[in-house]
């Protein structure tokens, strides 16, 4: 199996782990990872909040740069995956507006490939076995609850998600870890997102409350598929303590593959008590 | 020149049916921010539909709206309200009004200019510009520190080579 690669600027930076973890499960599983020489960061969500058009035609450079492979786009974040997914479709409806772009980067869209979240790809073109046949480590009592934030299931006329309000597919994923995934009603909840920094009040509210939630309903820690809602996530809870870890560091870890300690280290909230606490590690 | 409606030019620039409204409101119940809020979803709605254009381009609502499209994927009529929110920001700067949350406006400005600079963004240069537009200097300056002992802002930003197809990208929309 081979993708092109976008990381994104976060797996380089607050999200780093993400982007190792990334890169050793998909080696691990056999999905090579081609990464686009050159990309440019995708405008996030500061472009559409200031500049519609400008939002709509940064994820264009990468798209064109994708181009020349045809194969599909992997993408670990959801806010790369879904501003890219908005310009790829606006590129196959709006002919004046593909023309332009066209032009002015050079490039002749043929609509080959296009933009796949991680996620789905872990979960619909690897067959399950390829995953549970492969785990050293089952992660028996590890109790996790999915959160899936917004950007990777909504709108979900344009991702095509399972189901925008109950999406089940990273559950899946952990059973298959040998962990216990636990319901509870927040997995497509906002974060806060790119309030973070801005308005850090409402992310600590709304983030307190995800804690909040996820200790009512049993579980011990939170797996997340995207980075912005991990910093959020890791670094403002209001009252809780409770471990969040990307769902690649728990393939990771129940795979046995080198590099998880150093993965884990990076989170604010120590994850390895917990870890130890279950004989996992 | 014809005169278009306040509400005919957000429906236009948005792409949204705002008309279509049955004002269920399931989009203030479901929207994550709305409590932060002067006006709620709905009542943005609703303002626009009223017309009152000056009321809206002053509001906080469309720059704590942080895109979460909870309110779109419930809506009976299929209305998304981040394209619409996305258009009042985007008039209130047009008007030359101050933004209705400083600080928000200042690290999506902080942003964007980032990625003129550098193809992508580098946080580090990113907070400091972000800090002194807000003239918030001490604000979360230990978890800054502590990302940065833990390896996860970078010092050095990485630049795109091809900057110039880029930053083509911005003179095409005037930035």
């Amino acid at each position: 199996m081979r993708y092109s690669y976008y990381p994104g600027c976060t797996l380089s930076s607050t999200g780093v782990e993400y982007g190792q973890s990334v890169a050793a499960v998909c080696e691990a599983l056999g999905i090579e990872l081609v990464e686009l020489e050159d990309w440019s960061c995708c405008g996030s969500s500061s472009a559409h909040a200031l500049d519609h058009e400008l939002a709509l035609s940064l994820p264009v450079r990468n798209i064109a740069l994708a181009q020349p492979a045809g194969l599909d786009t992997l993408m670990p974040c959801p806010a790369c995956y879904q501003r890219t997914l908005r310009a790829d479709r606006r590129l196959r409806e709006d002919e004046t507006w593909r023309r332009e772009m066209e032009a002015l980067l050079g490039f002749a869209y043929d609509g080959q490939g296009r933009p796949r979240h991680l996620l789905d790809v872990l979960g619909h073109d690897l067959p399950a076995e390829a995953i549970s046949s492969r785990v050293r480590r089952p992660l028996k009592g590890l109790k996790p609850v999915s959160y899936y934030g917004c950007m990777l299931v909504r709108p979900p006329k344009l991702t095509g998600w399972d189901d925008p309000e109950h999406p089940v597919l990273m559950d899946r994923l952990l059973s298959t870890l040998g962990a216990e995934p636990v319901f509870w009603s927040y997995g497509v909840d906002c974060c806060g997102g790119s309030l973070s920094l801005d308005r850090s009040d409402v992310v600590k509210a709304l983030v307190g409350r995800l804690g909040a939630a996820a200790e009512e309903a049993g579980a011990n820690c939170i797996v997340t598929v995207c980075g912005m809602c991990h910093i959020n996530l890791d670094t403002r809870q209001q009252g809780t303590q409770i471990p969040v870890f990307y769902l690649t560091e728990l393939i990771g870890l129940a795979l046995d593959l080198p590099g998880w300690e150093k993965w884990l280290r990076k989170h604010f909230v120590d994850p390895l008590p917990l870890l130890q606490s279950l004989s996992l590690v | 020149m014809p005169n278009t409606s306040f509400s005919e030019i957000i429906q236009t620039r948005s792409g949204e049916p705002l008309h279509t409204c049955y004002f269920c409101q399931k989009c203030t119940a479901g929207c994550p921010v709305a409590y932060a809020m002067d006006y709620k979803p709905a009542q943005v709605v609703r303002l626009i539909l009223l017309g009152r254009r000056d009321t809206l381009l002053r509001s906080n609502a469309p720059w704590l709206c942080v895109g979460c499209d909870t309110c779109g994927a419930r809506c009976p009529n299929d209305i998304y309200l981040a394209p619409v929110m996305d258009v009042l920001k985007e008039m209130a700067l047009e008007a030359g009004l101050a933004p209705a949350e400083k600080k928000v406006y200042a690290l999506h400005q902080s942003f964007l200019d980032s990625i003129k600079l550098w193809g992508r963004t580098h946080e580090l240069s990113m907070l400091m510009e972000y800090k002194l537009r807000a003239v918030d200097l001490f604000t979360d300056l230990d978890l800054g520190l502590r990302l940065m002992l833990k390896g996860k802002i970078a010092l050095l930003p990485e630049r795109v080579k091809d900057l110039e197809r880029v930053r083509a990208l911005y003179r095409r929309v005037g930035r």
